[in-house]
């Protein structure tokens, strides 16, 4: 009997986005338990997943019953099925968040809203589940679609950021789709099990360096390293506050997974490192990337375009976890894709509710906010502190393999760019934190002021995933020892 | 030289037409010619992709009297690869919906700004 839970973890978001719609003529308010159904079957057969990954091994689907590599495969292995889940739980988080913000925001199109939203989670599952190249360049365009329609009904800046976010994505996955192409002339195979076994005797080939350039600069564009960012802050700063809360947690984390699984299973760690100075150029750029991310997002006056230069400093940790291509670095990248996912989930979820509760989100605006929303305020400590990098929170345990990566390879500079980063962070928050929580010496005299503020803590079905992403990050801190200890050390690929 | 260019005219013709796109969805100001440009990149690709599958004197990849009568061996050089014109069909559904999709987002353009250019947009922006 081969176990069916790969194949619903796709299929189930893809068949409910279709019912949402059907449902959705009915009755508006169907859309939304709908949604929250498919989200957690799905969640469940990810966890399912997971666990056949661990205690039988690499799971191999055949659509179809076609064997490879002819048929499309569904490989999981335990780097698939750890992101998997983190996929399926944030996007469950996110819908479980939705409803109120969607209300308030988009209130005429709360059904097909959901639809996309559920194809948007359907082409990330896809991404990550599928052993096939081509297959993968489907389910990109798949998210990609839906991302930018997604982020298209946004405030009154979104459809030409979107636009400017339509023709970047689209050269990305066209040079994708391109270095498809060349391998396929060389190998005459998409298959990412076949080709790994076919390409090493072709290495020193042209049009496999070519692939291979194309493939980088490609993914590079979807996940938005550094400078190829540049449609990323405008994009999911006006996108609908569940728009980037889903987005930002999840495309750069997908796109990190591709990169890993290209640099490492399609081609062997021998090309990528040795053969060809990728890791070295990547290295550079993802350095550039965390400082330049840092120091534009101290030039920020809005909170949420804020975290959106954050966040392209996040995905040069990855990136450059990747580059390190050692050990440690290549866990601290992997634990990163966890962490980075429910940081960037706490922090764009919080600023919704904010949005929510105010309609401001500048940081000078933040006065009084811990004592109208002391919660949501507390859980955006938590990820300040984790972004920053403070022990028991998660974010400190994958710098710490960053940096430990960063002296195996004796790259000092990293090091100090990493430590740089975690003092810019501090300022960051600070800024925000200091405007949120004191109060102006000047208005403590005057009478009244303090009568004013009354309690508007954000609704609970926003509140319970905002504590939720808070608690994750807490826990994964605490449990990161047991999470690299059962996962994440055989999720690393092949020779290290 | 010059039999190499000509001897390999279609993946030529491929590079000028996805660099002519290319040029058009960076350097053109008007949000409908980037579209264009981004249709015709992606014609670029399939176009390449379509070159791939060609044989000289290669037939359609149909063999006759299908299914069981299969025992007679099946000169693959004889026939062009389907495989390629298989991926493009999906490749045209995906650049058919980016199309859909990008047209759809400038009609929202104009409507917010009522205009296509992109500097008259950053400009209203500021």
């Amino acid at each position: 009997m081969i176990p069916q839970s790969p194949v619903l973890v796709v299929v189930i978001p893809l068949i409910f986005a279709f019912l949402t719609l059907l449902f959705g003529w009915f009755r508006r308010s169907f859309c939304y338990p709908i949604t929250l159904v498919a989200l957690s079957l799905s969640f469940f057969a990810s966890l399912h997943t997971l666990h056949i990954v661990i205690t039988t091994g690499t799971i191999h689907y055949y659509l179809g019953s076609w064997k490879p590599p002819w048929g499309i495969e569904y490989v999981v292995d335990y780097l698939n099925a750890f992101v998997l889940v983190i996929v399926s739980f944030v996007s469950l988080m996110v819908a479980i968040y939705s409803k109120r913000s969607v209300e308030q925001e988009l209130p005429e199109k709360i059904v097909y809203f959901y639809c996309i939203f559920l194809l948007q989670v359907t082409g990330f599952l896809g991404i990550v589940i599928t052993g096939d190249l081509f297959n993968l360049y489907v389910f990109l365009e798949i998210a990609s679609l839906a991302g930018y329609a997604l982020i298209a009904v946004g405030e009154d800046g979104a459809p030409f950021a979107s636009f400017n976010y339509v023709i970047f994505g689209t050269i990305g996955a066209c040079f994708y789709l391109l270095g498809v192409g060349y391998l396929y002339i060389v190998t005459g195979s998409l298959n990412i099990a076949d080709l790994s076994q076919i390409l090493p005797n072709l290495y020193h080939s042209k049009v496999v360096l070519v692939a291979f350039a194309f493939f980088l600069v490609g993914v590079s564009i979807k996940m938005a390293l550094f400078p190829l960012h540049v449609w990323l802050p405008d994009a999911y700063t006006y996108a609908p506050s569940t728009v980037s809360a889903l987005l930002a947690p999840l495309m750069t984390k997908v796109g990190a997974y591709v990169m890993i699984r290209v640099m490492f299973t399609v081609f062997k760690p021998y090309f990528s490192i040795e053969l060809i100075p990728a890791t070295t150029i990547l290295g550079w750029m993802a350095a550039a990337a965390i400082l330049f991310g840092a120091i534009l997002a101290l030039a920020q006056i809005d909170l949420k375009r804020m975290l959106t230069y954050i966040l392209v400093s996040e995905v040069g940790y990855i990136t450059l976890g990747v580059a390190l291509a050692n050990r440690n670095g290549l866990t601290g990248a992997i634990l990163h894709i966890l962490n980075d996912a429910f940081m960037m989930l706490a922090l764009f979820l919080v600023v919704g509710a904010i949005m929510y509760r105010s309609g401001k989100r500048e940081i000078s605006q933040l006065r009084y906010l811990h004592r109208k929303m002391p919660f949501t305020m507390a859980v955006f400590v938590i990820a300040a502190l984790s972004v920053i990098g403070i022990p028991p929170t998660c974010g400190f345990f994958s710098k710490w393999y960053l940096i430990l990566g960063a002296i195996d390879a004796n790259k000092w500079i990293f090091v100090a760019v990493l430590l740089v980063s975690s003092l810019l962070n501090v300022i960051l928050f600070f800024r925000c934190i200091e405007n949120a929580y004191l109060e102006p010496v000047a208005e403590h005299s005057s009478v009244g002021s303090e009568l004013a503020i009354t309690r508007e803590e954000s609704p609970l079905s926003m509140l319970i995933p905002t504590l939720i992403a808070g608690a994750g990050i807490m826990s994964f801190g605490v449990l990161s020892g047991k999470i690299i200890s059962t996962i994440i050390q055989f999720a690393l690929p092949a020779g290290f | 030289m010059f039999n190499f260019i000509v001897s390999n005219y279609n993946y030529w013709i491929y590079i000028v037409l996805m660099m002519i796109g290319f040029y058009a969805m960076i350097g053109k100001r008007n949000l409908v010619k980037k579209i264009i440009g981004m249709n015709l990149f992606q014609t670029a690709i399939i176009l390449f992709f379509i070159s791939t599958a060609a044989k000289k004197g290669g037939t359609l990849p149909i063999i006759e009297h299908g299914h069981g009568h299969g025992a007679h061996a099946i000169q693959a050089a004889a026939y062009i690869n389907p495989l390629p014109h298989v991926l493009m069909l999906t490749a045209i559904v995906v650049m058919v919906s980016t199309l859909g999709v990008a047209l759809a987002i400038v009609i929202a353009i104009y409507k917010r700004h009522h205009t296509l250019e992109e500097n008259e947009i950053l400009w209203q922006q500021k």
